[in-house]
């Protein structure tokens, strides 16, 4: 199978957050960055088992400056073929997916996979994007996802409240939730090899952003905790009542 | 003009379907211009969208609606608002209008904002806001595109009635065939989805086993509260995984979220930080979590739950 992994850089959800003078930008001073989890632990794995099963490649792509190459190193560390970076700072999930799909056009991919969202932003858009670029069926938040003959996927996704199964042929783009693997720590052998893998830095394609961040704000600080005694549970449950307001 | 997706499941619309309503009917004021509702599929109370400021509600009833699949709700969804000349759609923040936010924005080649929670504001252009980095920061966006796109955070804003029974209107759209088969859909019955709840009972490591469950379950019965977990909690089983809130987990906003025996690792709070109001209990004065807290109680959570669920019924009792 040709299966292509979306890969991001996020900061890491310890991190303190600080931002430029202007507050327009992340001031990546001290800021730890990591693969996004959901790309790693979820989205990778399954395309590395789905090959080991069936054959083939998985290719990872990244949209980001040179500083991702590191990010994009781990994923080769943790079994993945070769990796694509298309070398644009992108300042929308629209132009990420973008690139992405004009990329992935030309290289008829089987699956594409993703996280279902990024730590960052959370904003679950990239994979439908894709799709819709690709003219392709997209399945979120998959947390199984098997198929026989590489042809057509049994998959399972998570809803509100519950779950729903269904049936896909490829091509197609998955993003993946919790349970559709098991995070998989790099070995030295594999972080050697990855030293030797093909990362392959692309030009974007022209693009213009229609949503572009302003400004960051740091939310209200909060007040102070109130202790309640632990013997006047009376008093907590008025406090949400008269206080908070919430029940 | 505002149109908004309005979902609903089984042709039931519900709290998730007026929270779309109501930011859209105050979206369109901001606006200076009219929102209307759309609903595809079964629709059984579809005119209670107008008691939260649709105009109208337009509807695409072809029975091939009712199984959901992204790729054909984004070309009904955009053919409608092509129809009606919409300048700005509202869908929900949630697994079906993530499924289908996406592809508008790229089928429409519109600016969208995945997550808002407050309304729009269009003084020097289009901006709006939504929280980033775990809660840490909020940041503003302009869209500069003809149609912009928005799904709203849940919980972000109350329904509020505004107006009267809409009517409903025939929308002709032709429905193009699926290539996802839907092989079955199952929801927990009886309870309130986590993502959704407005009260909800949380409880960790500190009650040392599942079979001190119990008395978490006697107060979110009491409360009317959905119970979750921990990460730690529903890795050894004690809990099952659709329980699990936080980064990994499913990210909750209820009015109320009550922690019990969570300690409250930055990957938990992330989960939770946009409840409203927090309560940790834990024996633990140092637990980080009581930092993030409106209300903590340091004690033995065996004696306080309990006292805790007996302080509930009374009050329940006295409110009659």
């Amino acid at each position: 199978m040709k299966l292509l992994v979306c890969v991001s850089k996020t900061p890491d959800t310890t991190t303190k957050i600080v931002f430029n003078a202007s507050k327009t930008e992340l001031d990546a001073n001290g800021v730890q960055y990591i693969m996004n989890p959901y790309d790693e632990w979820y989205a990778l794995v399954r395309a590395l088992e789905l090959k080991e099963a069936l054959g083939g490649t998985v290719t990872l792509i990244n949209v980001g400056p040179a500083d991702n190459d590191q990010v994009i190193r781990k994923g080769l560390a943790i079994g993945a073929d070769d990796a694509v970076r298309i070398d644009l700072n992108p300042q929308s999930a629209l132009s990420v997916a973008f690139q992405i799909a004009e990329y992935a056009r030309q290289e008829n991919y089987d699956i594409i996979l993703l996280g279902k969202e990024t730590i960052d932003y959370n904003g679950s858009e990239i994979g439908a994007m894709i799709a819709e670029y690709l003219d392709q069926p997209f399945i979120s938040y998959a947390s199984k996802l098997d198929t026989s003959d590489g042809k057509t996927a049994s998959i399972q996704r998570d809803i509100e409240g519950g779950m729903e199964e269904l049936e896909v042929d490829t091509p197609f783009v998955v993003s993946a939730a919790k349970g559709l693997a098991e995070q998989r720590i790099p070995n030295m052998k594999g972080i050697m090899m990855a030293k030797s893998k093909s990362l392959k830095v692309v030009a974007p394609a022209a693009f213009e952003d229609k949503a572009v961040t302003v400004q960051y704000t740091l939310p209200p600080a909060k007040s102070a905790v109130k202790m309640i005694a632990p013997d006047n549970m009376e008093e907590l449950v008025k406090l949400l009542h008269e206080e908070a307001k919430v029940i | 003009m505002v149109l908004v997706f309005a979902e609903s499941q089984k042709g039931n619309f519900k709290k998730t379907a007026f929270e779309a309503v109501t930011y859209g009917y105050k979206t369109a004021q901001v606006l200076g211009t009219e929102c209307v509702a759309l609903a595809l599929g079964s629709a059984n109370n579809a005119a209670d969208l107008g008691l939260y400021g649709a105009s109208k509600v337009l509807h695409v009833a072809d029975a091939a609606l009712d199984q959901f699949d992204g790729q054909v709700y984004a070309k009904v969804i955009a053919e409608v608002s092509q129809q009606v000349g919409a300048k700005v759609i509202v869908l929900s923040h949630t697994s079906t209008g993530k499924a289908i936010h996406g592809r508008l924005a790229a089928r429409l080649d519109a600016g969208s904002v995945a997550g808002v929670n407050s309304i729009p504001t269009v003084d020097g252009g289009f901006k709006v806001k939504k929280g980033v980095f775990s809660g840490k920061a909020i940041a503003e966006y302009a869209i500069n595109s003809d149609v912009k796109i928005l799904s709203v955070m849940g919980n972000s804003l109350q329904p509020a009635i505004v107006g009267s029974p809409a009517a409903i209107e025939a929308a002709n759209v032709a429905v193009p065939a699926s290539r996802v088969k839907v092989k079955s859909v199952s929801r927990i019955e009886g309870i309130v989805p986590l993502p959704e709840a407005e009260l909800v009972v949380s409880a960790g490591r500190g009650m040392k086993g599942p079979e001190n469950w119990g008395i978490v379950e006697d107060l979110a019965n009491t409360l009317g509260a959905t119970t979750a977990c921990s990460r730690p909690v529903a890795d050894v089983h004690w809990r099952p995984h659709h329980e699990h809130v936080g980064q990994t987990g499913i990210a909750i906003r209820p009015n109320l979220y009550i922690a019990i025996g969570i300690s409250g690792a930055i990957q938990h709070f992330a989960g939770v930080n946009n409840s409203k109001t927090i309560v940790v209990i834990n024996k633990d004065p140092e637990a980080p979590f009581f930092k993030a807290a409106d209300y903590g109680v340091v004690g033995d959570l065996f004696e306080v739950v309990p006292q805790l669920t007996e302080a509930v019924k009374k009050f329940k009792a006295a409110q009659g």
